[in-house]
């Protein structure tokens, strides 16, 4: 107790500093109303009476601990005057846990009170009697709150229900009283809907461990025929404790929704977003419904963005960012909407833009790019480079006209506009390389303005990939490896290693002698670990000759899966429906941000996110797994993620021609298929064609719509033939490919190969393949590499938590003729990786 | 659910804390305020987090509202719960500032009581409150010239006294009961205009917010019809009348109105209650029925010295007898500019440049209609380059267009009935804002 007080002060006293009191000193204060407190005079006087309680009060709220006048304000306790009483009631409520003892003699004359015959007088002390929130008084107030429950005054049962509650959590182990409870239930029928609403409200907190208060058909039916009696916090209320209802027809289902229709339109915010949040919780199982809901309700969410309050405004956006993932073309017509004021904050504008970008179409993308192209000057930098990045994002559709206003930018010279324009360029053309001509003209001479690290450490980037289309690159990067010992960042300097290693390998003459100098530097003089042994791999990996360092450095330049998932396919409802209205949609801008300021794509390995929202990042990461061999050479010599030595020893490529025709292709499955039930399942030699079954662990794959699927398959030129739609079982793709191999003199050059994807839905032996995979794959690497796997394998494990049917694989049946088990191999490696990173962005 | 409530100054100021349920200690309330000091921006998220407690917080009146809560709660339930919070302070005290939420603490504290309970919102409707607020609210009214001006000579009835003070809308609704205040009625139409002007000067986007706001400080009035004009319409195919149509693309209104007259006369009907609440909101887009209200006609270009000139011609379309106020036009300029020098066409205009938001701001206090003012900065950039002149613009205008609407909507009538015993003032006040007023150069 004392020490309990005496840490108060403590707290009180650093609280006093903190609040910086222009006069007194807070002992001094509490002091001086002591004094006035017990004095005769005042007490005789109610205004000064009142007035000195109001001191204290003042005092209290500027954060100065008066726990001290506790005895003295529960005399003031005592008297008719109902200000003086509230103003008192908001100390003891304060200080009562400090001062248990002395809270008790508040209690007398607040049981007196509970019998005034003034309901407000009766409400204040039943209300301020379970605010005290002392254990050691429950026994006292049990009475009077069980009076309140039947009291005539609605204002009084009002403040009983949730008084019951208040009492209920402060001793939370102890048993419920199950005629509490049920008086409680049988005031739901009250008549006055506030104490109906915090009857649920109530009921909700003593039932929790029982999963909250029983909604049943009678209760709901009740519950939405008074509906319209409350005000909108009571249906907000009410809206959201129904979400736990599940119809037990389709009638009723109807029923419920028209009946909540008019609410769907509310002028309200907050009931149209408890309402929407109720159909889709409802209607889950009814896709058509949810998305009808979602139409109906853009109106009123549009009118919230343009709403006075900005908060609001806020709120609104960012909950259109959420119906946009489902419905990617809702509001493309009323994209105005979401141009920036320009005294927004800066909050809003960064999520405007987000929208905008994902309401672009052919007719309004030349007006969307004027409006974006005012904010990239815009005097706050998180605005401008916002603005930069989200031409780049429209940039992957419409990359010409980006681009015009991407160089046009950097003739700014402007430090933070070039920086977040060079990142863009970097993030553009690792999706569209078709840009990078473009792209390598405007680079030039944009190094003397670059300041910061990100945009520096993506130029380095653009410098090694591109180098030979760039004529300066040599130049500049002598200049950097001439100042290299003042560099106090490591992601420069390692980004410069590797950007000079490629360069030499386009322009071995011009850059010889920096790369000499450089890695001198880098092995003898630097301290760094990561660098000096990175810097040695490179050293060794000269030393085994130009054709391997080509092989493991020049590895992709771009993202080929990225392509077709530009225009994002429309996501399940049932993905974000459980965050719509809550704090969550509001709260999700940091990640956004994040991945802004990374340094070459390629290392988005090492930061996987399992965010939805970043499609493209993870999907990246999966082609990394292959291609990051690129950046850490460990991998060439390990067999086990064949992707990359093989293509090393012998590089595969596929090709869509000659054509298959359905019919064909039917014909030669059909054919092969007798054949290899006819034999078993040994390969069969004689004809010189191959049949293999394996599995293949992805996920979400089956719920990728046909579109994706097929466009990501023609990327790496396998041609789907035929579907079943999504989300049936069992879910089959039929494809064919033709192999080419270049280099190999022995095998055949090209061959056929035909494909069944399979997924019948059953969970079977996928958990052990997949622990197996990254296991080894942990296994043969380096040992930051293990770390990042792990992390790679924890998030995957994370995601399955989450997720739903993640344990099912796909069976992948494959016939090759003639027969080449490499290539069959390879082929089904880039399967996999194409199937995996389909996947991984369903998650 | 609502853990916490507190009130804060600009400057970090404790003025207001309230927790409702006892799950956190009150040093959340500087842990709040580190975290919007530790921003280098001037305006925080509206959600932030501190471990399991998200703070909500909204600006008004340079306070911060701020209410803590768990991750599930409606981000609009407790951001219509801080507005409406702060509109009914705003009743109560009569203005919403530091000062007066300060002197009010105990009213605001009473308030809260009310409001909330356990952390459950219980009711926010002024007419329930007014039978539990006891506390009085204290006001300090600055002396004004205004008010002297009222009073005509020999007591005879002036010009001014037909239009209400500009302060009369700014008084605790309760101070009506005791201190025999008027009982007046206000209705405000009020709108925001969000407009875009293309570089070419054609319009590319226009859009009007509207509402109309009925702030009451009578005890008690039974029923009040507002008429609005004949041809008020709603949508795009719907014509009525045959004077100049009034439109707006979409209408809502407060649950209180009955709307049976409104169709065949557009007539509201309401029974107000005390202090302020918006009865309709309305919006338009890209269809305005009169001109833009500015139009600016801009010049830009670099002299010998290496100076960048800037010649402005602001014109304003209002119609004569009407004039605009507060007009304040902010033109971005190049990074690094030094010094302005500037030729203004007349002396009631003032411009200053501002090296922080890099943005030269040209003031005028009033701008009549039909009329046409101009400018020439010279503006001193050290690293003026062509490209630095795509720094230049867009120009923000931001204005205040006193008793006129942009969509046309006026109040034909405004009858309370029964017809009031003694003296009742009725006030219609319009008035259009800029929201975003965006000419592109």
């Amino acid at each position: 107790m004392l020490l309990k007080l005496a840490s108060s002060c403590v707290a009180g006293l650093l609280c006093h500093i903190k609040a910086t009191m222009p006069y007194l000193g807070g002992e001094e204060t509490v002091r001086e109303l002591r004094r006035a407190l017990s004095n005769p005079n005042v007490q005789s006087d109610p205004l000064r009476y009142r007035n000195t309680i109001l001191k204290v009060i003042r005092t209290m709220s500027q954060g100065v601990d008066v726990s001290g006048l506790f005895s003295e304000m529960v005399k003031a306790c005592a008297t008719v005057d109902v200000v003086q009483k509230k103003l008192v009631y908001v100390f003891l409520c304060s200080y009562a846990t400090l001062n248990p003892e002395l809270s008790l003699l508040v209690i007398n004359s607040l049981r007196k009170d509970c019998q005034d015959p003034n309901p407000m007088v009766r409400s204040l002390a039943l209300r301020n009697m379970t605010n005290l929130r002392l254990p050691s008084l429950v026994e006292y107030v049990e009475q009077p709150l069980t009076a309140g429950l039947r009291d005539r005054a609605a204002c009084v049962r009002r403040v009983a229900v949730l008084g019951w509650a208040k009492l209920h959590n402060l001793q939370p182990s102890s048993e419920i009283d199950a005629a509490v409870v049920n008086e409680l239930y049988s005031l739901l029928r009250d008549p006055d809907p506030v104490v109906m609403v915090n009857c649920l409200r109530a009921l909700e907190e003593i039932l929790k461990e029982e999963g909250g208060v029983a909604i049943n058909k009678p209760i709901t039916h009740h519950l939405l025929n008074r509906l319209k009696e409350c005000d909108i916090w009571g249906q907000c209320e009410v809206l959201r404790v129904l979400q736990r209802y599940r119809p037990q027809s389709e009638d009723e289902l109807f029923d419920i929704l028209s009946l909540l229709d008019s609410f769907l339109v509310s002028p309200h915010p907050p009931v149209m977003a408890a309402t929407l949040s109720l159909f889709l919780s409802v209607s889950s199982s009814l896709p058509a419904v949810s998305l009808a809901a979602l139409e109906r309700v853009s109106g009123p969410l549009l009118a919230a963005c343009g709403s006075g309050s900005r908060e609001m405004r806020f709120a609104a956006v960012c909950h259109i960012q959420l119906l946009l993932r489902s419905v990617p073309g809702l509001l493309g017509v009323h994209y105005k909407r979401f141009f920036c004021g320009y005294a927004e904050p800066a909050y809003i504008k960064e999520r405007k833009m987000q929208v905008l970008v994902e309401l672009v179409n052919d007719e309004n993308v030349a007006m969307i790019l004027d409006e974006l192209k005012g904010y990239c000057t815009d005097v706050n930098t998180d605005t401008a480079q916002a603005a930069i990045s989200a031409i780049g994002r429209i940039g992957r559709s419409y990359s010409d006209r980006c681009l015009q206003i991407l160089t046009g930018l950097l003739g700014l010279k402007q430090d933070h506009i070039t920086s977040a324009v060079v990142q863009t360029m970097r993030d553009l053309v690792w999706v569209c390389p078709q840009c990078s001509d473009t792209v390598c003209l405007a680079l030039e001479g944009c190094e003397e303005t670059l300041q910061d690290i990100q945009g520096r450490q993506a130029l380095l980037w653009l410098l090694g990939v591109y180098g030979e289309r760039i004529s300066s690159a040599p130049y500049t990067l002598e200049v950097l490896i001439d100042g290299v010992r003042s560099e106090a960042s490591l992601g420069i300097k390692m980004e410069l290693l590797t950007a000079t290693m490629r360069l030499f390998l386009c322009r071995p003459a011009e850059t010889q002698d920096m790369l000499g100098r450089l890695l001198h530097y880098c092995i003898e003089e630097t301290t760094d670990m990561c660098m000096r042994d990175q810097a040695l791999l490179y050293y060794r990996l000269l030393h085994c000759g130009i054709e391997e360092t080509r092989k493991v450095l020049q590895g992709r330049r771009s993202d080929p899966s990225l392509g077709v998932l530009i225009g994002r396919p429309a996501k399940p409802v049932s993905q974000w429906a459980r965050c719509f209205n809550t704090l969550e949609p509001l709260s999700q801008g940091a990640v956004e941000a994040e991945s802004a300021s990374r340094g070459s794509p390629e290392h988005m390995t090492y930061n996987p996110k399992p965010n939805a929202d970043l499609s493209d990042t993870l999907s990246c990461s999966h082609i990394q797994e292959i291609h990051s061999g690129s950046d850490n050479a460990m991998r060439c010599s390990d067999s086990s993620t064949d992707g990359l030595a093989s293509s090393i020893t012998a590089p595969l490529s596929l090709s869509l021609s000659p054509a298959v025709s359905p019919e064909d292709f039917e014909h030669l499955w059909l054919q092969r298929q007798a054949l290899h039930t006819e034999r078993g399942a040994e390969k069969i030699e004689v004809v010189d064609c191959a049949w293999i079954e394996e599995c293949v662990r992805c996920p979400a794959v089956l719920h990728c719509s046909p579109q994706s699927l097929q466009a990501a398959m023609q990327l790496v030129n396998i041609q789907t033939l035929a579907f079943t739609p999504q989300h049936t079982l069992p879910w089959r793709v039929y494809l064919y490919t033709h192999t080419q191999r270049s280099h190999s003199t022995d095998a055949p050059n090209t061959t056929l190969i035909l494909g069944e994807l399979l997924c019948t839905g059953e969970a079977n032996q996928k958990a052990g393949v997949k622990k197996g995979t990254a296991d080894s794959e942990a296994g043969a690497e380096g040992k930051e590499d293990q770390l990042v796997r792990k992390e790679m394998v924890a998030t995957a494990d994370r995601l399955n938590e989450d997720g739903q049917e993640e344990e099912e694989g796909i069976k992948v049946t494959l016939n090759q003729q003639p027969r080449d088990d490499d290539a069959l191999r390879q082929f089904l490696t880039v399967l996999t990786t194409v199937l995996n990173t389909l996947s991984s962005e369903k998650d | 659910m609502i853990s916490q409530v507190f009130i804060l100054s600009s400057k970090g100021d404790h003025l207001i804390y309230k927790d409702f349920r006892g799950q956190a200690g009150n040093d959340i309330v500087s842990i709040f305020y580190e975290k919007v000091t530790a921003l280098t921006e001037d305006q925080p998220p509206v959600v932030m987090n501190h471990k399991d407690l998200y703070f909500l917080h909204i600006r008004q009146g340079g306070l911060y509202w701020v209410a803590t809560t768990t991750v599930g709660s409606s981000p609009f339930a407790i951001i219509e719960f801080l507005n409406r919070l702060a509109a009914l302070v705003k009743d109560y005290c009569g203005s919403l500032s530091e000062k007066s939420v300060q002197m009010n603490f105990a009213l605001i504290y009473e308030l809260l009581d009310e409001i909330v309970d356990y952390g459950y919102i219980q009711t926010m409707s002024s007419d329930v409150l007014k039978n539990f607020i006891q506390t009085e609210a204290v006001t300090s009214r600055p002396f004004s010239l205004f008010d002297l001006s009222n009073v005509g000579l020999f007591g005879a009835e002036t010009q001014q006294s037909k239009v209400a003070p500009s302060s009369a809308a700014t008084r605790p609704i309760q101070s009506s009961r005791e201190q025999g205040g008027k009982s007046e009625i206000f209705v405000d139409v009020i709108e925001r205009m969000t407009v875009v002007i293309g570089s070419n000067g054609v319009l590319m986007k226009a859009d009007v917010e509207g509402e109309i706001r009925v702030k009451c400080y009578m005890p008690s009035c039974s029923e009040m019809r507002i008429g609005l004009n004949e041809e008020f319409s709603i949508g795009k195919s719907q014509l009525r009348g045959y004077g100049a149509a009034v439109r707006v693309d979409e209408c809502s209104f407060h649950q209180a109105v009955r709307l049976d007259e409104f169709d065949s006369h557009r007539i509201l009907r309401l029974c107000p209650s005390q202090g302020e609440q918006t009865v309709m909101q309305y919006q338009l887009s890209d269809d305005l029925p009169s001109a833009l209200p500015f139009r600016l006609f801009p010049t830009i270009e670099r002299d010998n010295g290496g100076r960048l000139l800037m010649y402005m011609k602001l014109r304003c379309d209002l119609p004569p007898k009407s004039a605009a106020i507060n007009v304040c036009a902010t033109i971005p300029v190049p990074k690094g500019s030094v010094s302005l020098s500037q030729e203004l066409s007349s002396p009631d205009q003032s411009a200053e440049l501002k090296p922080q938001s890099r943005a030269v701001v040209w003031q005028i206090a009033r701008f009549a209609g039909g009329t046409q003012l101009s400018a020439l900065f010279k503006l001193e950039v050290p690293s003026l380059s062509s490209a630095s002149m795509l720094e230049v613009g867009p120009v923000g205008l931001s204005f205040e267009l006193p008793k006129i609407t942009a969509t046309g909507l006026q109040i034909r009538f405004l009858r309370l009935s029964p017809v009031q015993p003694g003296p009742s003032q009725r006030w219609v006040r319009y008035v259009t804002h800029s929201d975003s007023y965006t000419i592109r150069i």
